[in-house]
């Protein structure tokens, strides 16, 4: 029954791609977070994927799932401002915000649940192909 | 001669076979639709079904009782396993990070095997369904 292991290949795919919307998430909701005492603001945070062979031999290409391999940190300085009445603001009054670009985040968070959805309809297909199957020779 | 009943049968197995092994790598190209540098792949079916299938003997073929008569092929079956013969797709649009999955194509790719594997299920049941008539002779 290789048409079993397609949940295993779509299955990892959609959990990967829940990891993307959930670090999506967290750079969203740290959007306008400033940064505290220590002078850190929160950095955008990223996942990248990788192929992970799941056929029952070692080199099978035809069984690719995917898994996170890393989830990096973008280095880029956050955006300063100058706001001397902040809470936050340093000596030279500047308060220093997270580097999240809501649009980049935006557009990350359609192409994750999209390929979420994709995955899940190969699913769905491939359940149905499968009970089929089951019924083979019953009429 | 049960044997003759169940030949009919193994064509379409095998095919039914490979269409679940290309259902598998479809469903693995999406599933890497994001994943930098992987190389979508496919297979040509008819090739492949091919390849599996001439080891079947035909229906009714003679049977080699003396060394000296013409052999009519052999009956290992190959088990309809793919590897080498995969082949690599070409990218339609180039990407920066070197991916080559098309989602387009690979979408229409899986909707058209399901429904050949559909097919190929019917004919199965088909076949059954005549086989089984013809032994109840009603």
């Amino acid at each position: 029954m290789s048409m079993l292991s397609i949940f295993n290949v779509s299955g990892s795919a959609a959990s990967a791609q829940s990891q993307r919307l959930n670090v999506v998430a967290s750079n969203l909701a740290n959007a306008d977070t400033v940064a505290g005492p220590d002078g850190h603001a929160y950095k955008a945070r990223q996942v990248t994927f990788q192929t992970e062979l799941m056929g029952q031999t070692a080199n099978d290409p035809t069984a690719a799932g995917v898994r996170v391999s890393t989830v990096s940190e973008d280095q880029t300085p956050g955006r300063r401002v100058h706001d001397p009445k902040h809470p936050s603001a340093d000596a030279d009054g500047y308060v220093t915000y997270s580097n999240v670009n809501a649009v980049e985040e935006m557009v990350n968070m359609i192409s994750a649940s999209r390929s979420y959805q994709n995955n899940l309809e190969v699913m769905n297909t491939a359940k149905t192909l499968l009970l089929k199957t089951i019924q083979l020779g019953q009429g | 001669m049960p044997n003759r009943i169940t030949d009919a049968l193994d064509f379409q197995g095998q095919a039914l076979q490979l269409r679940s092994e290309r259902q598998r790598l479809i469903a693995s190209n999406i599933a890497n639709a994001d994943t930098p540098g992987y190389v979508a792949r496919d297979m040509d079916f008819a090739k492949t079904l091919r390849a599996a299938t001439d080891a079947l003997p035909l229906a009714g073929a003679l049977a080699a009782t003396n060394a000296r008569h013409i052999g009519s092929g052999a009956a290992a079956l190959s088990g309809g396993r793919i590897g080498s013969e995969l082949l690599y797709a070409t990218p339609a649009q180039t990407n920066l990070d070197r991916n080559t999955v098309d989602m387009d194509r690979e979408r229409a790719s899986f909707a058209d095997n399901a429904i050949k594997y559909e097919a190929t299920l019917r004919f199965i049941n088909g076949n059954v369904r005549t086989s089984l008539s013809a032994i109840t002779g009603q």
